[in-house]
This record gives structure tokens, sequence and C-alpha cells, in this order.
């Protein structure tokens, strides 16, 4: 891999002068709400989408220590379920809950990244899926806390956020939650996607990149590398607890399936579609999977099958992602990219 | 009581070996974990369901159907998708994902073309045997006889014939294996049809025990790769290890706990057991 590509890589999203980010901006908050206020639909698949990316930025972030991570939907569950209990049986606000989940799934990525990190390549594969499947026995047998197989159902959406009488967050119990949760899941992912791109790009990104290439050079240059990779593994887990977090109060149930092995074979292939060199990719792949999946509801039948074909195809013809395809030049000037 | 355990152990052991053996076959040759294994095995139960149950051959003709409906398929995974793949792909993982999407291929496949209710098939032998004071059905000793003769086989196979030597030293090396004159693009291919063949006979013969449905992939996938965790990638002792271990884990399991928490226990055992052996019993360091 030639150094050169790490330092152009993400000149598109460089944050001055750039129209493609005031293009995506002005859509987002302005257009977006604008014109899909009062269809729930569209709403709907872009806060999916939204949420799937948080959680697969995450996912991002260990392949870019070089490992393949299976194991996410195990913590977007143990966030999810965290959020679930405080919030119905213990009464806490949304908002508490939220982070609480993204620090407790973070706390067991730390802990199970001390005995998991230690394996390299497909071991580390294999066992972060066989982590997806005991994670989801665990919330089965578990009946005293997460009430099993019947699983944790009705909710309540976020409530309110006052200071004295001045309402900051509207309360998300009202009517027309959908354009609330699409504020809040939009801001959420682009503080995400700006913590993400702000570490990936500093030392301990560099760091990270060593860790990729090789693991046994960085360590004779004076790298921790035990450190590092948990650092990596613990953010990751904490994103896919915020995600779990969110996916719960929008969905309001949750059950010890909700999150199995599928959808961490989901989170991984997002990242794979968008392009694994590129911190947009895992947003850009969920944006357009999710997209294609909705489109081909209408065939219902034949919605799994396309999407496996689609995989495949990927694969053989496009396997270093949608970013990695070259602008033709016009396009390029256009979008003031040097 | 433990004898039953032990006997059933030792069966079920046998059936997973043969699973395990093609994953690290597969592995071995090509460096790539093969997550549709399990999707095979679940299109070697339906093989041996139509032409068992609704064709109404012998079984043992339902078997070599299944053997060589997946070895055909096996073939053609490896020569037009994993082939071109592992040619150009600048990340190794993408073979990886390109397995997956086989999985989904398959599985979604037979979900549309055989339905989604569960079946099964008539027993081939009735009678049970009562030997060492524990209860063994005929055909659970059928099962395990065929399970035995396969793995037999193939491991004469691997270090007999020529082509056997041909994998063996793929899977060691594969630019000195080229340097040796060897068509490495035909043994990769015989190589990935075997695996499939495998998986194949263990459909065959699983399906006479266990219901038949096309989601029944993803449980043995899960398995086949806790068996290669245990045993070490890659390595074909450790798979036959694996495979019996789990087998005799699952049935101890199940003999004392019983129910959703056997596998539970076994995933959580297998973690603890990765920290102090990171690569399984046998396996070589990878990664």
């Amino acid at each position: 891999m030639s150094s050169d590509k790490f330092l152009h890589k993400d000149g598109l999203l460089k944050l001055k002068d750039n129209k493609l980010i005031i293009i995506i901006g002005a859509i987002y908050f302005v257009a977006v709400p604008l014109f899909c206020r009062n269809s729930p639909y569209f709403l709907s698949v872009i806060i999916n989408y939204s949420i799937l990316s948080c959680i697969s930025l995450g996912v991002w972030l260990t392949f870019s220590i070089g490992r393949i991570n299976i194991g996410q939907a195990a913590f977007v569950g143990i966030g999810g379920y965290t959020t679930a209990i405080l919030i119905t049986k213990l009464g806490m606000s949304f908002w508490i809950s939220f982070l609480l989940s993204g620090v407790i799934a973070a706390f067991f990525s730390l802990l199970l990244g001390f005995v998991l990190l230690r394996l390299k390549g497909i071991y580390f594969s294999m066992i972060t899926l066989t982590l997806t499947a005991s994670i989801n026995l665990v919330f089965l047998n578990t009946d005293f806390i997460t009430q099993g197989a019947n699983g944790i159902m009705n909710i309540p959406r976020p409530g309110a956020v006052n200071i004295g009488n001045f309402t900051i967050i509207p309360s998300f119990r009202t009517e027309n939650y959908y354009i609330l949760f699409y504020y809040l899941v939009s801001i959420i992912l682009l503080v995400c996607f700006i913590c993400i791109w702000r570490l990936y790009n500093s030392r301990i990104g560099w760091i990270f990149r060593a860790l990729r290439q090789n693991e046994t050079l960085a360590q004779s240059i004076g790298i921790n590398i035990i450190k590092y990779r948990i650092m990596a593994y613990t953010i990751c887990g904490f994103l896919g607890g915020i995600g779990g977090s969110l996916f719960v109060v929008y969905i309001q149930n949750i059950f010890p399936d909700s999150f199995k092995v599928v959808d961490s074979i989901n989170y991984m292939l997002y990242c794979f579609l968008g392009g694994l060199d590129y911190i947009f990719g895992p947003i850009l792949g969920s944006f357009l999977l999710t997209i294609c999946f909705e489109l081909l509801r209408t065939i219902q039948k034949y919605q799994n099958l396309i999407y496996a074909i689609i995989i495949i195809c990927l694969m053989l013809w496009l396997p270093n992602g949608i970013m990695s395809i070259k602008l033709p030049k016009k396009i390029k000037l256009l979008l003031n990219k040097k | 009581m433990v004898n039953q355990i032990i006997i059933n152990g030792m069966i079920l052991g046998s059936t997973y070996a043969l699973i395990a053996l093609g994953l690290t076959l597969v592995f071995g040759i090509m460096k790539i974990i093969n997550f549709a294994h399990g999707q095979m095995y679940m299109l070697g139960t339906f093989t041996t369901y139509y032409v068992y149950s609704i064709f109404g051959y012998n079984f043992l003709v339902a078997l070599l159907c299944s053997i060589f409906v997946l070895a055909v398929i096996g073939a053609i995974f490896e020569r037009y998708l994993y082939r071109r793949v592992l040619g150009f792909a600048k990340r190794e993982e993408v073979a990886m994902l390109l397995s997956v999407g086989t999985a989904l291929l398959i599985e979604d496949s037979a979900l549309i073309f055989f339905g989604e209710k569960r079946k099964g098939v008539k027993p081939v032998l009735e009678g049970v045997y009562h030997i060492f004071n524990t209860y063994i059905p005929a055909q659970r000793i059928f099962i395990f006889l065929i399970a035995i003769s396969a793995i037999v086989i193939f491991l004469v196979l691997m270090q007999k014939t020529k082509t056997g030597r041909a994998l063996r030293a793929l899977a060691q090396d594969k630019e000195v294996t080229c340097l040796m004159g060897v068509n490495v693009k035909k043994v990769s291919m015989l190589g990935f049809a075997i695996a499939a063949g495998l998986a194949g006979v263990t459909g065959a013969v699983l399906a006479l025990e266990y219901p038949i449905y096309a989601g029944s992939g993803t449980a043995i996938s899960i398995k086949a790769f806790t068996m290669l965790m245990i045993g070490g990638a890659g390595v074909i002792p450790g798979a036959i290890i694996g495979g019996f271990i789990l087998g005799m884990l699952e049935s101890i399991g199940y003999g004392v706990f019983g129910g959703s928490e056997t596998y539970l226990l076994i995933y959580a055992s297998v973690i603890v057991f990765l920290s102090f052996r990171p690569h399984g019993i046998m396996g070589k360091p990878w990664g």
C-alpha cells in the first residue's frame, strides 16, 4: 500500500472549502425535513440507515486495526438491553440510559477485548461470531433481568429535557416523533463521524494504521499494541452500545435474538460496500444497502435472494468498495476536489 | 447414564468431525473460512430427502447423489467465484465476504425452492440394540459406521494418493507447490469439491436423525467454527479432535444441563480455553 493513498484518502472530506459538504449538509438539515415532514416511511428509512451507520463505524474502526469483527451485534444487544432495562425497570430517562448503554457496552468490550484480541486473523473472526451467538443465549437464559424469550416490550419513547421552564429537547411521545428521531439520529451520526474522523487523522489513527499493516513490526518499534487494539475495540463497543440504545427506543421492543449473527454480517457488509479505506465508507454502504433493501420490498419473496446475488456481484466486480471508484475529471472539478 | 452419554457423544462426534474436516480442508488450501459450509450441509439433507423419500431410491444411492451434487456445486463455486476473487482482491477479507454471499445465496434459494416447512425422512433401519447397559438405535450405529468410513476414506485419500499429497502441499505453501509442477487450479477445484462432498455426506447422514429445513445451515456453521477453534484450523487431526470434543461436550451438556444453557456453557468454555491456547489444540499460528 503506498502511503500516498492514506494522505489523500479523505481529501473528499476536508472540512475547508468543499462544496460536497455543503450540499450534503443542506440536504440533510433543510431539504429532507422540508419535503419529508409528513411521510414517516422516508424518515424511517433514513433513521434506520443512520443508526446502522453509527454501528458500522464501530466495525470500521476494528477493520482499521486489521481485524475482521463479526461480533458487533453482541454489543448492540448489550446496549439495547441496558437501555430497555434501565428505562422500564428503573424508570430512568432515555438520555441518561443512552450514555450508560454506551459506557456499559464499552466496559464489556474492554473486558472481552483482553481475551479475544489475542487471537488473530480468522480465529478472531470465528470467536467474534461465536460471541454474537453466545450473547443471544445469555439474553435468552438470564430470565431474571432480561425476561428471557418474552423480551421487553412497550418501551416508552424519550421524554423531554427541561431546564427550569425552558425545553431544550422536546418530548418524543407526540404525534410527529419521526421528525424528532430523524434530527436526533442525524446529529448523533454527525458527531460520531466527526469524532472518528478526528481520531483516525490523529496520532492514534496512524498507530491503528501501523497495527493493521503489521502488528509485530509495530510492537518492535515500541508501540503498545495491547493498549491500542483494546482502545479500538472499546470504541467499537461504545458505538455498538449507543446504536443498540437508539434502536431500542425507536422500535420500542427488544428480544434475545433482535441482533443476531446475520446483523453482525450486515454491519461488516456496509463497511465493505462503502470502501474499507474511507471513513465515509460505512455510512455510504449502509445508505445504499438500506435503500436497496427497501426497493426490493416489492418483490418480497425474492428480496433476500437478490440481496445475496448483489453481495456476490459486488465482491466479484467491486471488491474495494464504492468509494474506490475514481471520479471522472469533470465531476472532480465540479466538486472542487484537488 | 454415563455410558449413554459417552456413546451418544462418540456418534455425534463422528458426524461433527466430518463437517470440521470439510471446513478445515477449504481453509487449508484457500486460507478462507467457508461460511457456506453449513448451507452445503443443508443442501445435502435436501438432496437426500428428495432422492430417498420422494423418488424412493435406496439410501446409499441418496448418499452418493448427495456427495455428487455437493461436489459439483463446490467445484462451480471455486472455479467461477473464488478463483476470480482470490486472484485480484487487495484485501483478504473479500473472499470471506464472498463466502458469506454464497451462504446467503444457497440458504435463500433453498427457502424459495423448497419452502419453509420442516421435513423428515423415513428411518433406514428399525430396532434398538442394548449394549453395555445403553440403548443405541440401529440407525445410529449405521450413521456412525458411515461417518467413520468416510473419515477413513478421506484420510487414506490425503495420505496415500497423489491428489491428497498435492492438497497437503497446497496447504503448506502455494507457490512452491506451483513450482513442483502441480496444476494448482485443478487441485484447488478438487479440494473444494471434496470438502463440499464431505458436507454432503454429513447432510445425508444427519438427515436421518434431525429435521430437514432451510435454516439448518447457520447452526451447523457456528458449530463447525467452534470445532475449528477447539482443534485448530487448517490441520486435519485438529478437525477430527475438535469434532469429537464438541460432540462429547454437547452430549454431556444435554445430558446434565439440558436446553439452551448447554451451548452457552460450551461457548463460554471455548472462550476461556482460547485465552490459554489461542490457536486451538493443534493449530498453527495464523495472522
